[in-house]
């Protein structure tokens, strides 16, 4: 069965539009399922119409492609822990890199065979390569520094901007060489560069920055398969394209207004020259600690409780032990809320999706801007696994690196309570000046046992 | 208007598209946010079905590999990032 060409692209517009509506319904949790649907229904349109395509002959490839996918691609969803979603996420994005990359040199070899190669096409089948490539590498060391296969320090060497600098003068050199000389050596040395350029831009940039180089690589996924979409003519992948494109971007730019850095800084790698000077003030001042019942006892009695939840939840695995102390202090006619900063954990929205599995009523759970008013007027704050990101250096303390940053105001509520593992600073290696605070005790231990401890003292009281 | 002029207005016109959508998706979504943009990326199938079939594949083997390998993982991340996407919503279903 063959189609006409324009019946092709009304049902790609359609496929459009169905993606369209899928992100959509993401503006609410409650039409969020159904925006999924419209999404699959867009992507087997899609695919269903283009088997049908004229220039299709072969099925028997596409066929155990399609199918390997789905065998090795339902069983790591459905299996996945939530506390590893980013490593998944970085992971699957690597794979869109090198099929963008693959399917560029494929377009090549196939016009090369029918001789009509042509400037235009060039430039956008190497753009897409080189796109492509880096996201593919890039993804794998992020999916690396996620599942702590590599060091998650950032890794910063003598002339590394220089040589960065060099090798992206060097793809856009060898692609316009590439677009008039038309010869295949050039389209591997650019995909090659390209491959090493995204170790090398993501080797620099340290764990806690982890939400804004996901976010970007997501955006270059997207980018890729708009380049995809230029060489082969075809509208649905432009189209689509652009739009994951913005998504990333806008969540990229989400996450560094909330940490207050710019996205160059990010990208040209971590924070830490003043890591020694902060911990050398921090011997000289003290902070009390504090026992589960102490805290249960307080926590027990406070008519309103924040808990804000960082990536020390996640480590620990503590977001089931943290439902069962909402149930127990829910129970007791305590309010609790839970508060989560935009960059708390590995990707935006990671801390929502923790509470979700362990199914906290999403109508508890407040952003940043909704949440900090409600402080001043709270009893207790319990902080589980977060630093910075709570930090008032950033509020009140110019010299600090983190000043400007917005921050959860924890230490406006009467008391806070912070799950610490040991007295090392956060991330940023800034000091917290909120240990040292009158109303501030520490409780040390693993998020998961002193949760699950103050379940114990809530129980026995 | 030329082609490549037709598929420019496209993608300047996505974009726009896009920056207001994803402006609506509340924050709490942002993790199946990415996890479904991660799917939709994978619409590259369709340029990775077009190598993978096209005649020429039977006369290069470097073509059927290169066809057959892109739409394999173009193909993971679509059934992968649908069904993880699915299963993150299924969560913030319940209750309430």
């Amino acid at each position: 069965m063959t189609l006409h060409n324009d019946l092709f692209a009304l049902a790609y517009l359609v496929a459009t539009i169905l993606f369209i509506f899928g992100l959509k319904g993401l503006s609410h949790p409650k039409t969020a399922l159904r925006g999924n649907t419209f999404a699959m229904v867009g992507m087997a349109l899609a695919i269903a119409v283009t088997l049908l395509h004229p220039d299709v002959k072969n099925y028997a490839l596409i066929g155990a492609g399609l199918a390997i996918g789905a065998a090795v691609g339902i069983p790591l969803a459905l299996r996945i822990k939530m506390t590893a979603m980013p490593q998944l996420v970085a992971a699957l994005h690597s794979f869109v890199g090198l099929a963008a990359v693959l399917v560029a040199a494929g377009t090549y070899l196939m016009h090369a065979h029918e001789g009509n190669l042509n400037s235009v096409m060039l430039i956008e089948l190497v753009i897409g390569s080189a796109i492509g490539a880096v996201t593919f590498t890039g993804s794998l060391v992020a999916f690396g520094k996620l599942q702590a296969l590599l060091g998650s320090a950032p890794l910063v060497f003598k002339g590394q901007h220089v040589l960065n600098a060099a090798l992206i003068g060097a793809v856009v050199v060898l692609s316009a060489i590439f677009t008039f000389d038309h010869n295949p050596t050039l389209f591997v040395a650019v995909s090659a560069i390209s491959l090493l350029l995204g170790f090398l831009l993501v080797l620099p940039i340290g764990g806690s920055d982890m939400p804004v180089v996901v976010s970007m690589l997501n955006s270059y996924s997207g980018w890729a398969a708009s380049a995809t979409g230029f060489t082969l003519n075809n509208q649905l992948l432009i189209a689509t394209g652009a739009l994951v494109g913005s998504s990333g971007a806008i969540l990229s730019y989400i996450m560094c207004k909330a940490m207050n850095r710019s996205l160059l800084s990010v990208i040209l790698g971590g924070f830490g020259t003043t890591a020694e000077a902060a911990a050398a003030a921090a011997s000289q001042k003290s902070c009390r600690s504090a026992s589960t019942e102490d805290a249960a006892f307080m926590f027990e009695n406070a008519s309103r409780l924040i808990v804000i939840p960082g990536y020390g939840m996640a480590v620990a695995q503590a977001q089931h032990a943290v439902k069962e102390l909402y149930e127990e202090l829910h129970g007791r006619g305590v309010e609790v809320k839970f508060a989560i900063h935009p960059v708390a954990g590995r990707m935006p929205g990671h801390m929502n999706v923790l509470l979700a599995e362990s199914e906290i009523p999403y109508d508890a759970v407040l952003e940043l801007e909704e949440v900090n008013p409600e402080f001043a007027r709270t009893d207790a704050v319990l902080v589980i696994g977060a630093n910075d990101v709570v930090n008032p250096a950033a509020r009140n303390n110019k010299s600090s690196p983190l000043y400007g940053m917005p921050i959860l105001e924890a230490y406006k509520s009467k008391m806070v309570y912070v799950i610490k593992r040991s007295m090392s600073p956060g991330y940023s290696g800034v000091d917290n000046d909120l240990f040292y605070f009158d109303n501030c005790s520490l409780i040390f231990g693993d998020a998961k046992k002193v949760c699950e401890g103050l379940v114990n003292a809530l129980k026995t009281h | 208007m030329s082609g490549t002029m037709i598929a420019v207005y496209v993608f300047t016109l996505a974009c726009f598209v896009g920056y207001h959508v994803i402006w609506g998706v509340t924050p709490a979504l942002h993790t199946p946010l990415m996890a479904v943009t991660n799917a939709i990326s994978a619409i590259l199938v369709i340029g990775a079905i077009l190598v993978a079939g096209s005649a020429y594949a039977s006369d290069s083997v470097l073509i059927q590999v290169l066809g057959f390998l892109a739409v394999t993982l173009a193909s993971i991340n679509i059934f992968g990032g649908f069904v993880v996407t699915n299963r993150i919503l299924a969560m913030f279903k319940k209750k309430s």
